[in-house]
Formats: structure tokens, C-alpha cells, sequence
């Protein structure tokens, strides 16, 4: 190309431009400023990359070929892999809510609010979180672990020559299962943080099956679980996203992987917990 | 007056550069069809780079690169994956699918072009795929393992028969010998060169193994700082005439190649 020999003649005519003279003890004060606008500029950057990401991915659900074993597998490693640590953690959650409760509200004799606060913090709060966050730890460290080292072997750019595209394969499908299994969890996660508070308060806090059982029915909204599952689906596409997203984009070998990895759960993590308040603020907050 | 035909690849005007460091310096490159065409080079003189533009895996920033006379850079994405869909690529360190058995991995490409008139079943393409193994020297009982419970050169040898499978008019070779003991690197050589011309197909070959270079090449080319700096018959590698070439074919120290420590 003729501008690469121009280029190189005019910088050999011009001469050297001196270094910007600035009084001592600015360059102190500009530095950081200097290294906050790149730091802001780039996770704007990054920001937008992660959208087109999306979006791309998103697109290719009505673009065939759908791998459906693919989908099918990450439905199984999501939903049902993930079954005993949500149920766990459901179960343990209820009974601690039922305690604290019962601490609380027994000071001013309304014990009988027990039922009611297990159900709707359960269902509104802590199925839909609590389930995303054990997910974001448990499958989303694993996408981005896998796909993160398909990238840095090569597998990636084999799957290109293989007549498949990297997104539609990898990605996509595991988009649509995060979205679908999520809920499921958090049924699940919902009936037994429920049971987690009943079999407290039958058997420590005085409460006859029948009385918990009635109140929980009667302070439960159909709308309080649709909603949990709701936020549900959207915690299970951000994890999904996440975990693929730091994957598909890691660099450097094994290390690269590792803060992929590490930065997939970190960014699930927080990015689920400012949705939750922006879901919540939108469904609950009239 | 007959016209010269046309080569199966064509480069003109190639570069690439990263940052301020320029891998590809305006490489003019063309690869008769049938040749099985070899890459010489030293670590990161830009030969992975040049066979990943022409696979479409990194977009170069200038040039042109033709495939049977049509330009791959400014064709539309469709027609760009029906262009790439003719080559097989057999990546350094095989490059196998983890999460998938032998044979899976093997009959991939014949199983991702169903529905675009290739109506294959899972069972055939196990079947082909156990062939496909047969060809390269494998026990059709291979083809249940896990990639992760094979050798260093039977991961080479599913790779190619993964490459293969797809009957591509162009076969790429990415050091195919690295890490191997001599005798399966011969091994590996000898493979490739049958399949090549079972298929008839157009290699190319990068690598710095000479002795593998001599086995597989009918033709070659020295890269170094990202430009071509001789060109000739594989045969003549170890006596080209060019110092450089000369120096790197021996591997001796001294001479025109200094090497960089740090750029």
C-alpha cells in the first residue's frame, strides 16, 4: 500500500516534538483522574461488547441450525445438577427465617406473621436469589471454565472449520437453558425454603401443621411467585451470558481461563443482586 | 495463447499487523492446485497467522486471498463460509472436542452439515467415522474414547482423520510433527501425504521440522518478520542458496538471523 512508505518518509521529516512541560506536583494531581477515564472508558468498552455479545447470541435462537443436544445437556448440568444445592440452601434458609422471625416478632406478640413473612420472602427473595447465586457459582464457573478453554486450545477456531458457528454452538443454546431451568430451581428452592420454615416452626416454635399451612396460603399471592420466577429467568440468562461471555473471551492460557472463570462469577454475582432491586422496584414497589 | 490456470489459493498484498508489531508484511503467495505446499519459520514469524486469515479466523488488515479465483475477503459472510467449508484444518495440538468421544469428534463436519442436503444419521456417521479412524492407523474401538485417553500422536491421527472426513478440496496443517518422537512424526508425515493424495487435495503445510518439511512438501517458502523471503522446491530446502534459509535449514547460530531475545 503506498501509505505505509509515505507514512515512513513524512515521520523522518518531521522533527521530534518536545515533551509537554507541565509545573510540578500537576501530573501528581492528573494521574489518577488520567487512570479513572480509562478505567471508565473501558468498562464502557466492555459494557457494549458484552451487549452486541447478546444480542448475537439472542439472534441466533431464530437463525438454524438449534443444537438441541447441546441445550439438552446444559438443561440437565443446570436444572437438575443443581437440584441438592438449591434445596439445601432453600431448606436451611427457611428455617433461619422462621427463627429470626419468630426473635423479632414474639416481642410484640405477633408470632402468628411468621407464616406469611417465610412464604413471601421465600417466593419473592431468597428462592430467586439464593438459587441464582449457587448457579452462578456452580454453573457458571463451569461455562465459563469450558468454553474458556476450548478458546485458549484452539477448539473454538476448529469448531469454524467444521462448518459450525462458535456462538450458535456454544452459546446460544445454553442461553435458553439457563433461562428455562432457572425457574424450575426456583420452584423447587420456593417448597422447601417453605419447608424449611414449617418444619421449624412445628417442631420448635409451637405452631400446629394446620395453623402453618392455613397462614402461609392465605398471606401467599399467586403474583409473589410468578414473580420470583420472573426475576428467575432473567438471573438465569445473566449467568449463562456471563459465564459464556468471560469464556468466549479469555486469552492466556490456563491463567486467562482462571480470571475468566473468576470474573464470570463475580460479575453474575453482582449483576444478579442490581436486578434483583430493579425487578423488585418495578413489581413491588407501588 | 492459453491462459495460466488459476491457482487453487491466491495471495497478493497480505499484511497484518498487532499493535505496532507486523506479522505479515505484504505476502504474495500462490499454491497450484494438487501441490502440497510447505511453510518454513521460525517461532512467531507469522506462518499460524497467514493459514488463520486465509481460514477467516483473524481478518487480516490489507491484501487479497483468492480461492479458486475468488476473493474470500470481499465475498458476503454466506458465500465467505461456503468458500472456508473447503478446507480441513489440522490444528497443532489437535484441537479435539473434549466433550465429545473419538468418533463424534471424527464425523463433526458430515453431522453439522445435516439439514443443508446432507441427510447423514448419527449411526452412519459412526460408521464413517470408524473408517475414517481405519485410514489413519486407529482401531475402530478408539472411536468410544474420550480424546483426553489418547496419545499425543493418536490425538494427531483423529485430528486428521477429523480434517479429512469431509473430503475438503484444501488440507492445512498446522506443525503437525510438534511434540512427537521422530518415528510418529514420520508416521504422521506418511499419513498426510496419503490422504492428500487419496483426496487430491491442495495442502499447506507450516512448520519447522525439516525433516517433516522434505517429507511432505512438493514446494516451499521461508517466512520470516512477515515476509517470503525464498521460495523453491521442498526438496531443495537444506541446499536453497539463501543464506538465511541456509542458516535456519542447519540451525546453525551464526549468520544472518540474529534472534530476538525481545521486540
Amino acid at each position: 500500500m503506498s501509505s505505509g512508505p509515505w507514512r515512513a518518509r513524512a515521520a523522518d521529516n518531521v522533527a521530534p516534538v518536545a515533551p509537554l512541560r507541565v509545573p510540578p506536583g500537576v501530573n501528581a494531581v492528573l494521574d489518577p483522574v488520567a487512570a479513572l477515564g480509562r478505567a471508565v472508558l473501558e468498562r464502557v468498552r466492555k459494557s457494549g461488547m458484552l451487549a452486541l455479545f447478546a444480542l448475537e447470541a439472542v439472534s441466533h435462537l431464530v437463525r438454524p441450525p438449534f443444537y438441541w443436544r447441546v441445550f439438552l445437556s446444559a438443561l440437565i448440568e443446570i436444572g437438575f445438577f443443581s437440584l441438592p444445592v438449591v434445596a439445601l440452601t432453600a431448606l436451611f434458609s427457611g428455617g433461619v427465617i422462621a427463627l429470626q422471625s419468630y426473635a423479632g416478632f414474639s416481642q410484640y406478640h405477633v408470632q402468628s406473621a411468621i407464616a406469611d413473612v417465610v412464604a413471601l420472602s421465600v417466593t419473592r427473595e431468597l428462592g430467586p436469589v439464593l438459587a441464582g447465586l449457587m448457579v452462578a457459582g456452580r454453573v457458571g464457573a463451569a461455562m465459563s471454565a469450558e468454553i474458556g478453554t476450548m478458546r485458549v486450545t484452539d477448539q473454538i477456531d476448529a469448531l469454524r472449520t467444521l462448518s459450525t458457528h462458535p456462538m450458535k454452538y456454544l452459546v446460544t443454546p445454553r442461553l435458553l437453558a439457563g433461562v428455562l431451568a432457572l425457574p424450575f430451581l426456583v420452584v423447587v428452592a420456593d417448597i422447601l425454603g417453605v419447608m424449611g420454615g414449617f418444619i421449624v416452626a412445628t417442631s420448635k416454635l409451637g405452631f400446629t401443621p394446620d395453623a402453618y399451612i392455613s397462614a402461609t396460603f392465605a398471606g401467599l399471592a399467586a403474583s409473589d411467585v410468578l414473580v420470583g420466577l420472573a426475576k428467575a429467568a432473567v438471573f438465569g440468562f445473566l449467568i449463562a451470558l456471563l459465564g459464556c461471555y468471560h469464556g468466549y473471551t479469555s486469552r492466556g492460557g490456563a491463567e486467562g481461563v482462571g480470571a475468566a472463570t473468576t470474573a464470570a462469577v463475580v460479575a453474575a454475582s453482582i449483576l444478579l443482586l442490581a436486578f434483583d432491586y430493579l425487578l423488585t422496584d418495578l413489581f413491588f414497589a407501588s | 495463447m492459453t491462459a495460466a490456470p488459476v491457482p487453487k489459493i491466491r495471495i497478493r498484498g497480505l499484511t497484518k499487523a498487532f499493535g505496532p508489531k507486523r506479522v505479515l508484511d505484504g505476502i504474495d503467495l500462490d499454491v497450484p492446485t494438487g501441490t502440497s505446499f510447505v511453510i518454513i519459520g521460525g517461532s512467531g514469524s507469522g506462518k499460524s497467522v497467514l493459514l488463520r486469515c486465509i481460514l477467516g479466523l483473524i481478518e487480516p488488515d490489507s491484501g487479497v486471498i483468492e480461492i479458486d479465483g475468488e476473493n474470500v475477503l470481499t465475498a458476503n459472510a454466506a458465500r465467505r463460509e461456503v468458500l472456508i467449508e473447503r478446507i480441513g484444518m489440522l490444528f497443532q495440538n489437535g484441537a479435539l472436542f473434549d466433550s465429545l468421544p473419538v468418533w463424534e469428534n471424527v464425523s463433526f463436519g458430515l453431522l453439522a452439515k445435516r439439514g443443508r442436503g446432507n441427510r447423514i444419521t448419527r449411526a452412519e456417521a459412526r460408521t464413517r467415522a470408524a473408517t475414517f479412524l481405519s485410514q489413519v492407523g486407529l482401531d475402530p474401538s478408539v472411536g468410544d474414547l474420550s480424546p483426553s485417553e489418547l496419545s499425543g500422536g493418536m490425538q494427531k491421527r483423529v485430528g486428521l482423520a477429523r480434517a479429512i472426513a469431509s473430503r475438503p478440496e484444501i488440507l492445512f496443517f498446522d506443525e503437525p510433527t510438534t511434540g512427537l518422537d521422530p518415528i510418529m512424526g514420520a508416521v504422521i508425515d506418511g499419513l498426510i501425504v496419503d490422504c492428500v493424495k487419496k483426496l487430491g487435495s491442495t495442502a499447506i503445510a507450516i512448520t519447522h521440522d525439516m525433516a517433516s518439511a522434505r517429507r511432505i512438501g512438493d514446494e516451499a517458502a521461508m517466512l520470516y518478520r512477515g515476509k517470503l523471503i525464498w521460495q523453491g522446491r521442498a526438496a531443495d530446502l537444506m541446499d536453497s542458496g539463501n543464506p538465511m534459509v541456509d542458516q535456519f535449514t542447519h540451525g546453525r547460530r551464526e549468520g544472518p538471523i540474529s534472534m530476538e531475545l525481545r521486540r
